[in-house]
């Protein structure tokens, strides 16, 4: 068997908060490991933490304490400039409010991480066209986004976090803001990228969902991991 | 390269009204600047043709300062015959005519009006006209042995304008302060207002209705090369001097040639142009108050699109140029339609002013200024929206998208 790849590594994280004169804990000593081509999923109810620690491992945000390394680059040394590069080029995210740039089309909204990436027009649009029949919207193309339905929307959103061919697929509550039908359309979608070599980290609340799915599962309480399981090959 | 330039006029679109009503500053000020511009040169051909200006070897002298008003009035030492004799014999004077101006009744169609007559003094008749600058456009102009006679100013013709509600032609005769003076001719018409409403007569009849002798309102002089203009304006200043025995500084007359004169104007001119410019600075200042206001506001209503694009992979400096290329935008289209309508007001504004004085002033389309105007207007945007851009990229992904 070969040796897999370390893509995310989350050492002793802590993030503290200031609410007024109270602290909050919302990390507590995170640590946490991702190899390539895993399909993991975070779960926890509201308050566990788990946005936090999505924030962090898409490296959003700075821990207040630890280090997060996102494909052997300690990200502490980064400045936010570097940051929002790498991050650019390695992860792509997906939103459970969608987070599609209203006033921008579907292609270019598809194209935009790849403008940031200084990608020439010419390709941009000949991905941004391929990534859009992968996820059945070729006819959708010059729509803008307030033209589509929720779960088109999303799909949208999942051809934009390929547009750099990343690594790593960061999906919060992806079927948060969808019904069961177009998300397990969704879902499926993941699931094939995973089938492809991506690493899918899903953040959700709802277990059936994780269980199903990923193929290890963080349960996340008070900004601490309190187990893992791991789903059994069939 | 990110496409800013699409991105920012789709943002711009969005905001609609709200976009063009934040333009509106910087677009009236710039629409009054190339206007005025524009306009400048048809300006100053309209009020310099408004003076009579014609010959370039013409001096004019009149007692007191320089005049604007009515010739001749309130004046306390009035210059003579004597003294245009006297200047006639000025080795730089090629010849001197003198003039008189009266206001006097004028009666016609049992309509009653108040108008400027010339007195033409006699033998000088040929000469006077060339100071002058008319001619005759029906009929003929005075003559030596003429009496009774006169030539009246182009808008007497038309009925509508010359206030008398009759159209007026030669072979008719006008009521002078209640004397018959037959029409012989008409003047040209010059685009001077007061030239076109001009009577002319014969000196001595003129002395018969209003008896002022040998006084005389001015002096007209020709030059006898250009290039002796400013000599023959001091000889004729060091003679009157002496011959109305006044000190340097104090003079109590005034010899203006037409650079004086043009000058005078121009300056006028240019002093409103100056105050105009002012005013549109103003308006210009306030847009870009504007733009870093709207700026500001577009900033936190797309504190989640910022936030989005961060996460997406967007450095600081591409967020800072998203808004400042946007905010330089409304600055260039405010600046691009004020050039328009700029030309536009400009362009029809000189032909307004040609039809109405009779002129043909070209208007000045000054394309270093255009394209200065909007170059500028463009990194006035900018400049204003700096600020905001700032803030823009400073925002913190994570706080925003929460």
């Amino acid at each position: 068997m070969k040796e897999k790849e370390k893509i995310i590594v989350l050492n002793d994280v802590k993030k503290f908060y200031y609410m007024g004169d109270n602290i909050v804990h919302a990390l507590n000593g995170i640590n946490l490991t991702v190899y390539k081509g895993e399909f993991i999923a975070i779960m926890g109810p509201s308050g566990s933490g788990k946005s936090t620690c999505m924030n962090m491992i898409g490296s959003l945000d700075v821990p207040t304490h630890g280090t997060i390394f996102l494909d052997n680059e300690d990200t502490s040394s980064l400045s936010e400039s570097d940051l929002s590069e790498l991050r650019g080029s390695k992860v792509g995210f997906i939103f459970q409010q969608f987070n599609l740039i209203p006033n921008l089309t579907v292609k270019e909204n598809v194209m935009l991480p790849m403008d940031f990436q200084g990608i020439p027009k010419k390709e941009r649009k000949k991905i941004a066209e391929e990534l859009l029949r992968k996820v059945d919207l070729t006819d959708r193309m010059d729509f803008y986004p307030n033209q589509l339905s929720g779960g088109q929307q999303q799909r949208v959103a999942i051809a934009r976090a390929l547009a750099n061919d990343p690594e790593v697929i960061l999906a919060d509550e992806p079927t948060g803001n969808l019904d069961s039908k177009t998300g397990d359309r969704v879902i499926d979608i993941l699931n094939s990228l995973n089938n492809e070599g991506k690493t899918i980290i899903m953040v959700t609340h709802d277990p059936d969902l994780a269980r199903e799915h990923a193929k290890i599962v963080y349960w996340l309480k008070d900004g601490k991991i309190e187990k893992i399981t791991k789903k059994k090959r069939n | 390269m990110v496409n800013y330039y699409q991105y920012s006029l789709k943002n711009l679109r969005r905001r609609g009204i709200r976009s063009w009503l934040t333009l509106l500053g910087i677009l009236i000020g710039i629409t009054a600047v190339v206007a005025l511009i524009t306009l400048g040169n048809g300006l100053k051909t309209a009020v310099n043709s408004q003076f009579g200006v014609s010959s370039t070897q013409a001096i004019t002298i009149q007692a007191g300062g320089l005049n604007l008003g009515s010739p001749g009035s309130a004046v306390s030492t009035p210059l003579t015959k004597q003294d245009a004799e006297a200047i006639g014999k000025l080795s730089t004077i090629e010849f001197a005519t003198t003039r008189n101006i009266e206001q006097l009744i004028i009666e016609y169609n049992n309509k009653i009006k108040v108008n400027y007559i010339i007195g033409i003094e006699e033998g000088t008749e040929k000469e006077s006209y060339e100071l002058i600058g008319i001619a005759s456009e029906n009929g003929r102009l005075l003559q030596s042995g003429d009496s009774k006679k006169i030539v009246i100013g182009h808008n007497f013709i038309d009925g509508k304008k010359n206030g008398f509600e009759k159209d007026i032609k030669i072979g008719k005769s006008l009521m002078i302060n209640n004397q018959s003076f037959i029409i012989i001719g008409i003047l040209e018409k010059k685009g001077s207002f007061i030239m076109d409403n001009i009577i002319i007569m014969p000196e001595k009849d003129l002395d018969n209705l209003v008896h002022f002798g040998d006084n005389v309102d001015i002096i007209g002089v020709k030059v006898k090369d250009k290039d002796l203009m400013d000599k023959a304006k001091e000889d004729i200043e060091k003679l009157l001097r002496k011959r109305r025995n006044v000190k340097v500084g104090k003079e109590d007359f005034q010899v203006s040639t037409p650079d004086a004169i043009l000058s005078q104007v121009n300056s006028v001119i240019g002093g409103i142009q100056i105050f105009i410019v002012l005013i549109a600075s103003i308006s210009i200042l306030v847009g870009a108050i504007g733009i870093v206001n709207t700026m500001a506001t577009s900033v936190i209503e797309r504190r989640k699109e910022i936030g989005i694009m961060k996460a997406i992979g967007a450095r600081n400096k591409h967020i800072f140029l998203l808004f400042l290329v946007e905010s330089g935008f409304m600055g260039f289209i405010g600046g691009l339609l004020g050039v328009i309508f700029g030309l536009f007001i400009g362009y029809f504004g000189t032909v307004g002013i040609n039809n109405f004085v009779g002129i043909t002033a070209k208007p000045t389309i000054n394309y270093f200024l255009i394209f200065f105007v909007l170059i500028g207007s463009f990194l006035l945007g900018a400049l204003a929206g700096i600020l905001p851009a700032m803030g823009a990229a400073k925002e913190n992904p994570v706080e925003v998208l929460r």
